[in-house]
Order: C-alpha cells, then structure tokens, then sequence
C-alpha cells in the first residue's frame, strides 16, 4: 500500500515537471525510478522505455509500463494516474481561459506563436530517437523510409 | 480544426507540463463538450495505446530476455522515430509560417537536439519570443 502512494507521488511530480512531454522528463524519471528508490536498474528501465516507445500512443504511457514493473496492475493503475492527471487539470484550467478570451482579437496570434516552438520540439525529438535508434543502415532506411510516409502522404501514421 | 488552431493547441499543450497530446486532447475535448468531451477525448486517446501496453508488459515480463526480441524492437523504434520526424516535418510544411518563426522553431530543435538545453529553458525563452514575433506582426497587419 505504501509503495502505491510513493509510486503515485512520485509520478504526480514527474507530471507537473514534463514540461514538453515524456522525453523531457526522462532523466528526472530516471533518476527517481532508479537512483532513488532502487525500484529498478538501468537496463530495465531503458528497456521498459524503449518498450512504451515502441508501442502506439503517446510516450507518457511509458509511466505505466513502469507501473506494472514496480507493482504488476495496480502498479500500472497508479503510475498512469499519477503521471496523467495533475497535467490534465492544468490543461483543463489553460483550456477553460482560452476558450473565454476566444473573440479576443489577439488570442490567435498569441496561440500561434507558440506554434514554432511546439514543431520545433516534435522535430527535435524525432532526432534524438533517430539518433538514438539509429544503429545501422537498415534502421537508418526504415527512418527515412516513416518520414517520407508519413511527411507525404495522406495515410494515417498507423499504417507505418 | 485548422492546421493553425491543431498547432496551437499543441504548442499550448507542449507548454504546459505533462504529456503533450494528452493535454492537447484534454483542451480541444472541453473545446467542444466541456468536463465531457475532456473525458472522452482522454480515454479514446490512453485507453487503446494502455491495453496493447498490458499486453507487452505481459509478454516482456515472460520474454523479453529473449535475443531476437531486441532487433525487432530497434527496427520499431526506428519506425517511430521516422513517424515523429514526418509529422514535424509535415506540419512545418503546411503552416506556412513567417520567416522569423520558422527561425524560432529552429532555434528550438537545435537547442533541443543539439546543444541538449533544458526543456524548461528552450521553453520560457522561445514561447514567449514567439508570441512577441506573432502579435507583433499582427498589430503591423492591423495598422
């Protein structure tokens, strides 16, 4: 039971710190999973990562293949809650004052300056899993080869 | 939804702490149909992704020792990485934006992929340069 509560807190806490999504908070996911409370070691923990990238939907979810890891389902139940719902009350607040100011002329401009910075940290993250999976010409063929899919043609990402 | 309005809900979303479409799903869900729509975009959003997850855990935890498992996996994280990099690509592409934004945007990818600079720095110095550039140029449009 105390474990749960810890693994809830410390998720809650990686929640509010993931500013830019799961691969912002790595390290710091990192360093509490593994430095602090020894729940698992480094090649686990890389691996359950590379894990929950690897499978469809967001990589946030990489909180609940932890979860399950450290505590089996119940593990799993509470690590997504943690990691998902502190973030989302905040988006829910963000959403209710942008949904007050929408006739305000500047709202849009505002909104869309944020829109450089949000593809430019999607790109950026694309590399770092690029370069982070990247081990040989194969893997850098298949790379090219989801990009090219997915920049040029209308099929749904799913079917990459 | 527009490629713009998608995009900035998304970078509000990035903004924020927390996963990036989750809060993106959260926002446009109470756009449309408040504490319920927030709801239900979430779940239609974690619930799918969460069970195939279950699934793999399961399957990890009784093979994932397995030597032949690891390249599979590698090929599928290269995949995605690709899917990533399509998607920034494509929607740099369709929004058409000014030049000095897609300055600010690159700014953030090599603050980001090259220099490895914190989140939250790339974050407080280039949203609100970006938002500065933007109202700037449309109050320049009103006039």
């Amino acid at each position: 039971m105390i474990l749960l509560g810890q693994i809830l807190i410390a998720f809650a806490t990686l929640s509010l710190l993931a500013i830019g999504g799961a691969n912002a908070v790595l390290p710091e996911m990192h360093r509490l999973l593994v430095d602090v409370h020894h729940w698992m070691d480094d090649a686990t923990f890389s691996q359950l990562f590379a894990l929950a990238q690897a499978a469809p939907g967001p990589n946030i979810l990489a909180a609940s293949v932890m979860g399950w890891h450290i505590a089996g389902p119940a593990g799993m139940m509470v690590a997504t809650l943690g990691m998902l719902v502190p973030a989302a009350c905040l988006a829910w607040i963000m959403a209710g004052l942008t949904i007050r100011l929408r006739g305000n002329t500047w709202m849009k401009p505002a909104q869309f300056g944020l829109v450089p910075v949000a593809v430019g940290l999607i790109a950026a993250s694309g590399l770092i899993m690029a370069q982070a999976s990247g081990t040989s010409w194969l893997s850098f063929a298949i790379i090219a080869a989801s990009t090219i899919f997915v920049w040029r043609t209308k099929y749904s990402p799913l079917w990459v | 939804m527009s490629e713009r309005e998608y995009a900035s809900v998304l970078g509000m979303g990035q903004i924020l702490p927390g996963p990036n479409v989750g809060n993106a799903a959260v926002m446009i869900g109470r756009g449309y149909h408040g504490l319920a729509g927030a709801l239900v975009a979430t779940c239609g959003l974690y619930l799918g992704p969460l069970l195939i997850l279950i699934v793999l855990s399961v399957l990890y935890d009784a093979y994932g020792d397995l030597p032949r498992v690891a390249p599979f996996m590698q090929g599928v994280a290269a995949a995605a990485a690709g899917m990533v990099l399509g998607t920034a690509v494509k929607m740099a592409f369709n929004l058409r934006a000014p030049a000095q934004l897609v300055a600010v945007g690159l700014l953030a990818v090599a603050g980001a992929a090259w220099l490895q600079l914190p989140m939250l720095l790339i974050v407080a110095v280039l949203a609100p340069l970006g938002i500065w550039i933007s109202l700037r140029d449309a109050r320049k449009a009103a006039l």
